[in-house]
């Protein structure tokens, strides 16, 4: 076997084994922090060696293994990533030192049982995007909310237990009809694979009518997990409640990448014929989140609104069905996910500083708290699409792909989301940071942002600014992902995009080839 | 090809008899002050011997013994290994959590491996009066069982409550054991079915049907025969509790598909819907009952009784590929249930301190290891993939699905979410930081018998979940040992004996 074909499992495994590894040492002197950094850095590493080998430019799946796991019904353990989910690999990886460096002095009870299942959940969304069995795929999609439950529960910041059970409740039930629809197709197709069955769609072998319901579940499904307008219920709530290290994980890009892998992509036609409906939900969902994110009073609410009107914008991408809007919706992900994260650190910071996350209660802190401030600044141009950031490649490409060659108004919409999304931003900034000092700000003093908050944020903020400069690094091999059903191409396409902000940093990668 | 010997045909319950009566016998020998702990045992060492035993048994020739009331086929050894595993488990618990000063520990010891030889031979006999003695050797033992704790009230009460139900239901069974004698002059099992087609009066064989039904569906606690589930469970300890949950319903489900599946296969279109509505019942009852529980034994009891409807669903739907499925959800709910009993006992202690589901808030800050575990075993249940738990409820509804009982599935998925709801409420209050210390700690000292117990369930719920392939191949093989059903009367006899429905694996 090469290391081309174990790289994903080994990417599966490691996690899993620090997993067991902290289970069996004992809770002492941070031992179970280091052990899950450690870990988390060298899965990190084995994730690096996807990009660097990807051959660009080639469709379909790379570092494939195959083998049979369950024998009758054959399920098959097969893995591989595409252009669609390598970077997505690579982000999980990333994310994963980071949430646990933004853990270290948060949790400090139980950090055996936290970190164990900090990596369990590593793992399980590792497998969700490399997963090329359906069955395989449903095994980890339902093994992700495991650790986040029970992790919510424990560490939830006033009423853990019921935010843990409105989380799972929400997410799990729409995942029965998922697994029925997943039967279903393989009553009639014989096979649980990702490829075949996605072949056996197109060749219109199955009946119309079931396969509508079918891909309904799966978009149900998937809207829940993102969330999307009107099925976002449980996300304020389990953001106000997680840990940090979780709630950075727990919303979007799980649901994001499947729906473009297995809704539009399983059922083009299908998604085709629902994308109207999906998209004016987004259009919903994004002036709808943007305008609650404004008048929340506690920040991880609002950040919680904010990420509705954000992910609906991404829907709005997968939904367009353009090429340009698919490539943009990646990029988007990876950006908000990166965004998003640096956004919880810094946020979680507060809290935890300060016990508390109700906005009134801050003001002028960037005279005390100089370094946090610059952070969050950076943080948030980069949420609202400030040039030169990476917000605004994903914004920009998503929005003038909507505009050129999907619908101009659901593009002018989506960007008065956008306008929306700087205010509320923006106003949030001004009301922790600026403005005169309120009474907490006096009466408790705390320190800057710690050792390790930095370390995890820094990285986080140098990749905005490379990915805001340098697009053309990850849309290289981005570009190699499948192609939405309706592919046409339309005057403006990403290749300028690149070309505007080319950078020498493509050429490695096409001299390779 | 000689003859195999007919006591080969009964090793595992010989052997299980021996041990019962070696305990029994030393028990009585040895001097009053003495600890009898050490009677477990040699309980313990009797039931890995009858596993072992049962294994051999796949060497020996297909066959039947004893002028034909028992068999020994891959489907006894299946269950066989089963039920002597959960009561190996069981005995592993009783020996770390049953009471030093207890009086009669030697009697229990024997009581559990008597039991365990009628279950045993409930899955191999093939003849309805050998059925019966055998329930009776069975269910006498867990009546004992389930009243076990003398001093507290409920004990005795539970195990009247059972003793009553259980003697009416079983005299139900008789009575249909007694009827279809006089339908078909035999009682037999492959001669009944071989002589039902051709009955002259089909209302006795119906009638016969119906009562033998609700003697078994009784002894699996399926809706609307399950109202003294809840009580017993309660009442009886828990160590007991764990075997009651699980080994006698599968022996009782083993002789569930032998009697429809064989004896009356004519009748397929009479107790498919039958057992369909028993399904969705025991489902529905079970798990909406289940959620309003405060007491954490009771909640169990009526998820058991949602569990046998999962089951009966597996099956209900389409027998032919239902057998395996169902076989494998039941060694996957045995591992799991006897896990989370394990856990129960180890919580609240033989005598239970801490019965309500309040008492376990905040397990994982008191006790990581237990609470880890008993979130492990819910989690189990719940159906989540990768543990024993997801597969059962895979096949089960897979079969119901190719079977074409869609609407099963569906209704069965729904209850799932149901059954979620208060699996997870137990999840998330053991999670929730404690509030005080005023909970009582549960004796933090976990003994190694009770580990291997947990170590036992929680290794083979992880191993149905990651690599299920030998325990299905070996509930598809014990499937396809069963006699096929008579075809129509006119059909070539001859092909009795095919393979039903599915085609061979090899």
């Amino acid at each position: 076997m090469t290391i081309d074909q174990s790289i994903l499992t080994l990417i599966l495994l490691v996690p899993l084994a620090g997993a067991v590894l902290i289970a069996l040492v004992p809770d002492k002197a941070k031992l179970p922090n280091w052990i899950a950094l450690l870990t988390a850095l060298a899965t990190f590493g084995l994730t690096l060696h996807l990009p660097a080998h990807f051959v660009t430019g080639q469709s379909g799946f790379q570092f494939e293994f195959t083998r049979l796991w369950i024998e009758n019904p054959a399920i098959n353990y097969h893995v591989g990533v595409d252009g669609l989910s390598l970077w997505l690999v690579v982000l999980v990886g990333l994310l994963g030192p980071i949430g646990v460096l933004a853990s270290w002095n948060t949790i400090k009870t139980r950090r055996k049982i936290y970190y164990s299942l900090f990596l369990v959940q590593q793992t399980a969304m590792y497998g969700v995007f490399i997963s090329l069995d359906l069955m395989l795929y449903y095994g980890f999609w339902e093994l992700s909310l495991v650790p986040m439950v029970i992790l919510i529960a424990m560490y939830g910041r006033k009423d853990g237990p019921k935010a843990a059970l409105k989380f799972f409740l929400f997410t799990f039930i729409p995942s029965a009809p998922l697994l029925v629809a997943i039967l279903w197709l393989y009553s009639k197709t014989g096979s649980f694979d990702f490829s075949y069955v996605q072949v056996y769609i197109a060749s219109g072998a199955l009946p119309a009518t079931a396969l509508w319901w079918a891909a309904l579940a799966f978009v149900v499904a998937f809207a829940v997990k993102v969330p999307m307008f009107p099925l976002h219920g449980w996300l304020a709530d389990t953001f106000n409640e997680a840990p940090v290290a979780m709630a950075m994980v727990v919303a979007g890009k799980l649901g994001l990448y499947s729906m473009l892998r297995f809704h539009a992509g399983l059922f083009p036609a299908q998604a085709l014929a629902l994308a109207p409906v999906l998209m004016v939900l987004a259009l919903i969902g994004i002036i709808y989140g943007a305008c609650l994110a404004l008048v929340q009073r506690d920040f991880f609410r609002l950040l919680a609104f904010g990420a509705v009107s954000h992910f609906s914008l991404v829907i709005l991408a997968i939904y367009g069905l353009t090429l340009n809007g698919w490539n943009g919706a990646v990029y988007q992900i990876l950006n908000l996910s990166i965004v998003e994260a640096a956004m919880f650190v810094l946020l979680g910071a507060l809290e935890s500083r300060y016990k508390t996350s109700q906005i009134e209660s801050f003001g002028g802190l960037a005279a005390r708290l100089p370094r946090t401030a610059t952070y969050f600044v950076l943080a948030s141009l980069a949420m609202i699409g400030l040039p030169l950031l990476s917000g605004f490649i994903g914004e920009f490409v998503i929005l003038s792909s909507t505009f050129t060659g999907v619908s101009r108004s659901a593009a002018i919409i989506a960007a008065v989301g956008i306008i929306l999304s700087a205010a509320y931003v923006l106003w949030l900034i001004q009301r922790l940071f600026y403005g005169p000092e309120s009474s907490m700000a006096i009466s408790k003093t705390a320190s800057d942002l710690s050792f390790g908050e930095l370390a995890a944020l820094t990285p986080l903020v140098i990749l905005m600014l490379v990915m805001g400069v340098a697009p053309s690094l990850w849309f290289n091999t981005i570009q190699s992902a499948p192609r939405p059903p309706r592919n046409t191409s339309f005057g403006f396409t990403v290749e300028r995009v690149a070309t505007i902000f080319k950078v020498s940093g493509s050429s490695g990668k096409e001299a390779q080839r | 090809m000689n003859p195999v010997p007919d006591i080969y045909r009964i090793l595992p319950e010989v052997i299980l008899t021996l041990t019962g009566v070696a305990v029994m016998l030393i028990d009585a020998t040895l001097p009053p002050g003495m600890s009898r702990r050490y009677l477990g045992f040699v309980a313990a060492i009797g039931a890995t011997i009858a596993i072992w035993a049962s294994v051999w048994q796949l060497s020996l020739p297909e066959g039947t013994g004893f002028f034909g009331t028992v068999e020994t086929s891959n489907f006894t050894v299946f269950f066989h290994v089963l039920i002597c595993g959960i009561v190996l488990v069981a005995l592993l618990l009783s020996l770390d959590t049953l009471p030093q000063d207890s009086h009669h520990q030697g009697e229990f010891y024997a009581l559990i491996v008597f039991g365990a030889v009628g279950m045993c031979l409930m899955t191999s006999a093939i003849e309805l009066l050998l059925v019966f003695i055998a329930l009776e050797i069975s269910s006498i033992s867990t009546y004992i069982l389930a009243g076990y704790r003398k001093h507290v009230a409920r004990g005795p009460e539970a195990a009247l409550k059972y003793f009553l139900l259980g003697s009416f239901a079983t005299a139900f069974l008789l009575y249909g054991i007694a009827l279809i004698f006089g339908a078909t002059g035999t009682t037999e099992i492959y001669k009944i079915a071989h002589a039902v087609p051709g009955a002259q009066n089909q209302i006795l064989v119906v009638a016969s049907l119906a009562l033998i039904l609700v003697g078994i569906l009784f002894k699996v606690s399926a809706a609307p025969f399950h109202v003294w589930t809840p009580d017993v469970y309660e009442g009886a300890p828990t160590p007991v509790v764990a075997l009651l949950s699980t080994a006698p319903k599968a022996a009782a489900f083993a002789l569930l598909i032998r009697v429809v599946y064989e004896v009356f296969p004519t009748l397929r279109s009479l107790w498919s819907p039958l057992l369909w509505g028993v399904a969705v019942l025991s489902m529905f009852v079970g798990n909406l009952a289940a959620l309003r529980q405060q007491n954490v034994k009771r909640m169990m009891a009526y998820s058991s009784i949602a569990h046998a409807g999962y089951l009966i669903a597996a099956f209900a739907g389409a027998p032919e590929i239902g057998i395996p499925a169902a076989a494998f959800y039941t060694a996957a709910y045995a591992a799991m249930n006897v896990g989370i009993f394990a856990i129960i006992t180890l919580v609240s202690g033989y005598d239970e301190n801490l019965p309500l589901i309040d008492d376990y808030r905040g397990l994982l800050y008191r006790s990581p290891f237990l609470g880890s575990m008993l979130i492990f075993f819910l989690v189990s249940l719940i159906g989540i993939p990768f543990t024993g738990g997801f597969f059962g409820k895979f096949y089960s509804f897979t079969s119901a699905v190719s079977g074409g009982a869609i609407a099963l599935a569906l209704i069965g998925l729904l209850n799932s979410g149901i059954a979620a709801a208060y699996y997870l409420r137990l999840v998330l209050t053991a999670a929730q930081r404690p509030e005080s210390d005023a909970v009582v700690a549960p004796s933090s000292r976990v003994g190694v018998t009770a580990l291997a117990a947990l170590a036992f369930t929680a290794a083979a719920t992880l191993m149905l979940g990651i690599v299920p392939n030998a325990v299905l191949r070996a509930a598809q093989s014990g499937a396809q040992t069963l006699q096929a059903p008579v075809p129509e009367p006119t059909a070539n006899p001859g092909a009795a004996t095919a393979t039903p429905g599915q085609p061979p694996i090899q």
